[in-house]
C-alpha cells in the first residue's frame, strides 16, 4: 500500500507486521510516537503483543531481555537519555545473546539539554555487541526495521538490532510509504537456548574467565557472521520488494575523486551536493554508511575523503572519520557537524568538499581548524 | 522543486496543515515531505513549518531558504517573524485574513480562514481550525488539485466539516 508516513510512523507500521509478543517502552522526546503508535496498535486489537508500560528505559530493556529469554520476539524504542539509562541492560541483551528490535531516534546528549539529531546517544553503545543500522528515509526506516528482526533473530547471529533514525528531521518527516506483505520474509523465531520449564538450567550466574572468555569470543564471531547475514537479507528483501540496500548506500562514486562518507540524513542530504560539485566539475560522490556495526569495509583507494561526523569522542575525534583512518587507511577531512541538530544543507557540504583539506579535523560554525 | 513555508502558532495547526499539503500533492502523484521544524516552542509562540513539493524523490533535509510561497495562518506573528525572508522576487503570500494585503515585489492573496472555521463550528480548545481550510485555498492557487485536498483531508480527518471548509475558502478565495 502506498501511503505518506513519518519516520515514527514508519517504525511503527513495521513493527506492527513483525507482529512481537511483547512490547516494552517508555517515551521520551522525539521517540515517543513509536510507542504511542503500538500501544495504540495495541488497545484497538490490531494488534496481539503484550504491551507493558515501565516506568523506566532500564526497565524497557529488563522486560525485554526477561520476555525474550522465554523465546517471545519483542520491540522496544528509544532515544538519548533513554537509550543511556538503559545502558547496562544494553550490554545484557547482547551477552544474553537475545535477538531484541529496538528503534532509536537519535538525539543529542545533554546538557546543555536538546532534543535535536545527534549520533553519539548510539555510538555510545556501539561496543555493546548490538548490531547498529542507521537509516535516512521513511521508507528505509519501514523496510530496515523488517530486515533487522531477520537479521537479529537468525542463528548464525542472535544478537540485537538497533535501527537508528535523525530526530525530528527523519523521526517527523512526512514522506511516501510503501508498505509490503511479508508473509514468510521474517520466520518464526526459534531462540535455542530459550528457558524451557522441562529442562531447567540456569541463567545469568557467575561465570569465571575462561567460559566468560569463550563467550566474548562466540559473540565477536556471531558479529563477524551477521555480515553475510545481513547481506543475504537485504538481497532477499530487494528480490521481493524490489528495493536494494547495502552496508553502504553508494552514490555517483564509480569514477569519483572525492567521496563524501556521512550517516543518515546528512548522507541523503549529500547527494544533493554531489550533484552540485559535479555541475562544477567536481567528481564527487558519497558513500552513505547503513551500518556501524558490523563495520563496513570502504574502498576509498586513491581518492580524496570528507567525511561528516555527527558525532564526537572528545580526546579523540570523529569516530567515523578515525575509524576509516584505521581500517580503510584514508586520510580524511574529517568535518564534525550537526551536533545538536545544527542546521547543515547540501550547500554547506558542497563547501566542504570546495575547502578540504585531507588530514586536518574542521568543526563547522566554529571559526578554527583543529 | 516547489518549496513552502508555513507561519503560525503553535496550537494553530501549522505542522498539521503542513502534512495535509504533502499528503494532497502525494495524491496528485507528486513527490512530497512536510518537515515541521521543532524548536522549543509552546502554545501560542510562533512556529514554522516546511512543504516541499516535486517531480523527483526529495534528498533535502535542511529547512527551506528560498520558499516559493509563504503561508501565513496568524498574521501577528508579522510583529516578531520577517515572515518575507528569503521569498523567491515574486513568490507567493497567502495570509489568513480579511481584505487585500498588498506586498511590493509579491503576488499576495487573503482568506479568511478564521472566519470560515468559526461559521463551520471547526473549534478544538477554543482555536478555530485552520489547517483544513487553508488547503482549500492552496487548491485555488493551483499548488494542488482540489480532488487530492478532498482525499488528504478525508484520510486524516473523518468529520466532514474539515472537508466542506475547504471548499467554502477554494470559493471565498479571489484570484
Amino acid at each position: 500500500m502506498l501511503t505518506i508516513a513519518t519516520g515514527n510512523k514508519a517504525v511503527a507500521a513495521a513493527v506492527r507486521q513483525v507482529r512481537p509478543s511483547v512490547i516494552a517502552a517508555y517515551p521520551i522526546t522525539p521517540q515517543t510516537e513509536i510507542v504511542e503508535q503500538m500501544a495504540e496498535y495495541v488497545t484497538r486489537g490490531e494488534l496481539d503483543s503484550q504491551f507493558i508500560p515501565v516506568e523506566s528505559e532500564h526497565s524497557a530493556m529488563a522486560a525485554c531481555i526477561g520476555a525474550s529469554i522465554t523465546g517471545a520476539r519483542t520491540f522496544t524504542a528509544t532515544s538519548s537519555h533513554g537509550l543511556l539509562y538503559m545502558h547496562e541492560m544494553v550490554n545484557w541483551a547482547a551477552g544474553a545473546r537475545l535477538p531484541i528490535v529496538m528503534a532509536n531516534v537519535n538525539r543529542a546528549v545533554g546538557p546543555g539539554w536538546n532534543v535535536w539529531a545527534e549520533h553519539t546517544d548510539a555510538f555510545q553503545e556501539r561496543d555493546t555487541g548490538w548490531l547498529q543500522v542507521y537509516v535516512s528515509t521513511v521508507q528505509e526506516a519501514y523496510d530496515t526495521t523488517l530486515m533487522a528482526f531477520r537479521i537479529a533473530e537468525n542463528e548464525s547471529v542472535l544478537l540485537p538490532v538497533m535501527v537508528n533514525l535523525d530526530g525530528f528531521l527523519l523521526s517527523h518527516s512526512m514522506q511516501s510509504l510503501e508498505t509490503v506483505e511479508i508473509s514468510d520474509f521474517i520466520p518464526p523465531l526459534r531462540l535455542p537456548h530459550a528457558i524451557d520449564p522441562e529442562n531447567p538450567a540456569g541463567y545469568g550466574t557467575l561465570t569465571g574467565p575462561d567460559a566468560y572468555f569463550k563467550f566474548r569470543w562466540d559473540m565477536e564471531r556471531s558479529m563477524r557472521d551477521s555480515a553475510g547475514v545481513i547481506r543475504e537479507t537485504e538481497d532477499e528483501f530487494a528480490r521481493r520488494f524490489h528495493r536494494k540496500y547495502g552496508f553502504v548506500d553508494e552514490y555517483r562514486c564509480e569514477d569519483a575523486d572525492v567521496v563524501v562518507v556521512a550517516m543518515g540524513t546528512l548522507g541523503k542530504e549529500a547527494e544533493v551536493a554531489a550533484d552540485l560539485l559535479r555541475a562544477e566539475g567536481v567528481k564527487a560522490g558519497v558513500m552513505r554508511i547503513r551500518w556501524l556495526r558490523p563495520f563496513p569495509r570502504l574502498d576509498l583507494a586513491g581518492r580524496d575523503v570528507v567525511v561528516i561526523d555527527r558525532d564526537y569522542s572528545f580526546g579523540f575525534g570523529g569516530v567515523i572519520a578515525k575509524s576509516l583512518a584505521a581500517t580503510a587507511r584514508a586520510e580524511p577531512f574529517s568535518v564534525i557537524a550537526g551536533l545538536g541538530g545544527q542546521e547543515v544543507t547540501y550547500d554547506d557540504i558542497a563547501e566542504f568538499v570546495r575547502t578540504r583539506s585531507p588530514g586536518t579535523e574542521y568543526w563547522f560554525g566554529v571559526n578554527d581548524n583543529v | 522543486m516547489f518549496e513552502v513555508r508555513i507561519h503560525s502558532r503553535g496550537g494553530q495547526g501549522g505542522v498539521t496543515a503542513a502534512r495535509l499539503l504533502a499528503l494532497a500533492a502525494f495524491r496528485d502523484g507528486k513527490y512530497a515531505t512536510a518537515c515541521p521544524f521543532y524548536g522549543a516552542e509552546r502554545r501560542g509562540a510562533p512556529v514554522v513549518s516546511y512543504v516541499r513539493i516535486d517531480d523527483h524523490p526529495i534528498r533535502v533535509y535542511s529547512q527551506i531558504r528560498k520558499p516559493d510561497l509563504v503561508i501565513v495562518l496568524d498574521q501577528s506573528v508579522m510583529d516578531v517573524v520577517d515572515v518575507l525572508h528569503g521569498l523567491k522576487p515574486g513568490g507567493v503570500v497567502l495570509l489568513n485574513g480579511i481584505g487585500p494585503y498588498p506586498l511590493q515585489g509579491f503576488s499576495s492573496y487573503t482568506v479568511d480562514l478564521t472566519g470560515i472555521a468559526l461559521r463551520a463550528d471547526l473549534v478544538i480548545a477554543g482555536s478555530p481550525i485552520l489547517n483544513t481550510p487553508v488547503l482549500g485555498a492552496l487548491a485555488k492557487l493551483g499548488i494542488v488539485s482540489v480532488d487530492s485536498v478532498k482525499k488528504a483531508i478525508a484520510e486524516m480527518f473523518s468529520d466532514p466539516r474539515n472537508v466542506q471548509a475547504a471548499e467554502t475558502a477554494y470559493r471565498e478565495l479571489v484570484v
